[in-house]
């Protein structure tokens, strides 16, 4: 048996020595850890969820079912066929707004974290290349933010600016906005003394081109985590913020709000908020497993 | 008239009061293809300047000359701009770690073709075969796969020679060569120093040659300058140099070679340190570890005496009968 072992792994063993391309070599450590493909798996299927929402929602996310009001999941007693996961206070199905939810929260974690790396990459990138006052005027800023608690801060935010699904994104970006210009500067400042970059200066590039396409890329590896990572705080700082009533604003279908909605009804129909919590639970745990198979995959000290 | 023209080079760096001087009075001169070697142990400032004719220190270091001409312009007068439109395409340099100084990101492909891309463009497919060619040049066999390898996937010997590659992407007419050998093998430096050796002759390249290493230097460059502690030490043409050296740090760096102390117990190390930034002698840098010091060379600093081409900064230059014997030369 061992004997068949050493034969059959032989053949296998002659492509593993051949130089890899970077791709192939990220899979290989990123598919051997089992959470992060899990992370990966239920992240794909989320983002379906999002992506076809209407043609797989078997209802409209609004329409309320006046006959059908609070009714169980279809598993207990007192179901109503109709609707699979059963319906909330006012007879809307709960699958459907669980699937347009996805949609919500998806967006809105895209779009702040979109809206967080853009701007903090830009600052820690001038920050850290630029050194000196600017630099120091950046990062005391982000200080600053940073030491404030992240919710308070987006409930701040949001106090000024208003209550909306817009604002909430905006707030929720400005939130994470320090941590992604800190770990750029850092990254860029144990970059930008590497030999490469002298070589570079040497070959005749000029700041632009030293930012943004030398330093910069051998900076992202980090920020791809960095931003995976976010994305989970980012859905869940927005879900809190609509728990208190702060972001999308009723009737959307947006997982924090539903959640607060039926608060009420938690003795009676606990599946009215509980699936809502169930779904964010099951996102921010799928792009944290995401994330960290992700720092496993690209992490620098296995780069080489 | 010459490539390069370089009349009192100063580097300091730190305050004004008590400057750090990295370089001091620094003359260098270099004709289109000749080979200029730049000799000295560690912190004698043979980095620091060739970064300064480059202008690519950091704007904390205070660089003054009298003259910084390349190709009869004035490198001073030139404005940041058209200074940095001159690096990788008239002057360009090959670095001592051959896997420090590739982006880790990108394929040598990119490198080469972004490089030359940036240096006179072209379409794609075109750039590719340029890239190609300079591979070809530097001798790097099934140059098609290599364009798609990336820098961690290739041995120190081909990483320093895609990094020629580089630099000569632009036609440079001047190379500047930073310890080219030091981080590899003793094999592959041999077939590095042929492969630069070839292109400078090929190409016309003028080429300084920065290293410690003495036998390089005998074997590759036409002139050598010998720089201690920021100040030329003594200047002469190979072999007389290595023959015949008039100032006793020259003496002293080819008494430690391994190769004149066959049979010896030990190495004939120079003993002390070069002189630290705050205790730097006002009379001779190199007097208190001179072997032939004497009153005067602790009291005055003495000046460069002699021919541009074979000139020592010495009191007391060396005459054939004070020099100790040395073994064949390697």
């Amino acid at each position: 048996m061992p004997a068949d072992n050493l034969a059959s792994s032989a053949p296998k063993l002659a492509p593993d020595l051949a130089p890899v391309s970077p791709g192939t070599a990220f899979w290989r450590v990123f598919s051997a850890n089992r959470g992060a493909v899990a992370g990966l798996v239920i992240a794909v299927l989320l983002i379906a969820c999002a992506l076809f929402a209407p043609s797989l929602a078997p209802h409209s996310p609004l329409e309320q079912y006046r006959d059908a009001v609070l009714k169980p999941p279809a598993w207990m007693q007192g179901s109503d066929p109709r609707f699979l996961l059963g319906t909330d206070p006012v007879g809307r199905d709960l699958l459907s707004r669980l699937i347009f939810g996805a949609r919500l929260s998806l967006g809105l974690g895209l779009v702040s974290v979109t809206l967080s790396l853009a701007f903090g990459v830009l600052l820690g990138l001038l920050a850290g290349y630029a050194r000196g006052w600017g630099d120091a005027l950046v990062m005391r800023i982000a200080d600053v933010l940073i030491a404030l608690p992240a919710l308070l801060l987006a409930i701040a935010v949001v106090a000024v600016i208003g209550p909306s699904l817009v604002n909430t994104m905006i707030a929720v970006a400005i939130v994470m906005l320090p941590h992604y210009v800190r770990l750029t500067r850092a990254t860029v400042l144990q970059e930008r003394e590497r030999e490469y970059v002298l070589a570079s200066r040497i070959a005749g590039a000029g700041p632009l081109r030293l930012m943004f396409s030398v330093i910069l890329p051998n900076c992202a590896a980090p920020l791809i985590v960095q931003a995976t990572l976010g994305f989970s705080t980012a859905i869940l700082d927005a879900a809190a913020l609509g728990f208190l009533g702060l972001g999308a604003q009723p009737p959307a279908a947006e997982w924090g709000a539903m959640l607060a909605g039926a608060l009420e009804f938690i003795e009676t129909a606990w599946w009215v908020s509980s699936l809502p919590g169930l779904a964010i639970f099951l996102t921010v745990l799928a792009f944290n497993l995401l994330g960290d198979g992700l720092r496993d995959a690209l992490d620098p000290r296995l780069r080489q | 008239m010459s490539l390069l023209e370089v009349r009192n080079l100063t580097v300091q760096f730190g305050p004004r009061e008590r400057p750090v001087i990295a370089v001091e009075g620094l003359d260098l001169e270099l004709d289109a293809g000749e080979v200029l070697g730049l000799v000295g142990e560690s912190g004698s400032g043979k980095s620091v300047a060739s970064l300064a004719l480059m202008g690519l220190l950091a704007p904390q270091a205070r660089v003054s000359a009298d003259v910084m001409r390349y190709d009869g312009r004035d490198l001073q007068a030139l404005s940041a701009r058209e200074r940095r439109a001159l690096l990788g395409r008239e002057i360009a340099m090959v670095f001592q770690d051959p896997h420090a100084s590739l982006d880790p990101c990108f394929s040598v492909g990119d490198q080469l073709m972004e490089t030359l891309a940036a240096h006179h463009g072209g379409p794609r497919a075109k750039l590719r075969e340029q890239a190609l060619d300079l591979l070809r040049q530097v001798e790097i066999p099934d140059p098609e796969a290599r364009l798609k390898a990336y820098p961690h996937q290739l041995s120190g010997g081909m990483s320093q020679r895609v990094g020629i590659a580089l630099a000569i992407a632009g036609n440079a007419r001047l190379l500047i060569a930073d310890e080219p050998t030091t981080a590899l093998d003793v094999t592959v430096q041999a077939q590095i120093v042929a492969l630069l050796l070839r292109l400078q002759r090929e190409r016309g390249m003028g080429l300084i040659l920065i290293s410690h290493d003495l036998a390089l230097v005998s074997q590759l460059a036409h002139r050598v300058l010998v720089l201690y502690a920021g100040q030329e030490m003594e200047q002469g043409p190979v072999p007389a140099l290595f023959e015949a050296p008039r100032h006793p740090y020259t003496e002293a760096l080819l008494r430690a070679l391994p190769e004149h102390n066959r049979g010896a117990a030990r190495l004939q190390a120079l003993p002390g340190n070069v002189p630290a930034a705050d205790a730097r002698p006002a009379a001779c840098l190199f007097s208190p570890r001179c072997p032939h010091a004497q009153a005067r060379c602790h009291a005055e600093r003495p000046a460069l005496e002699g021919p541009g081409d074979a000139r020592v900064r010495c009191f007391f230059p060396l005459a054939d009968a004070q020099r100790h014997p040395l073994g064949a030369p390697a």
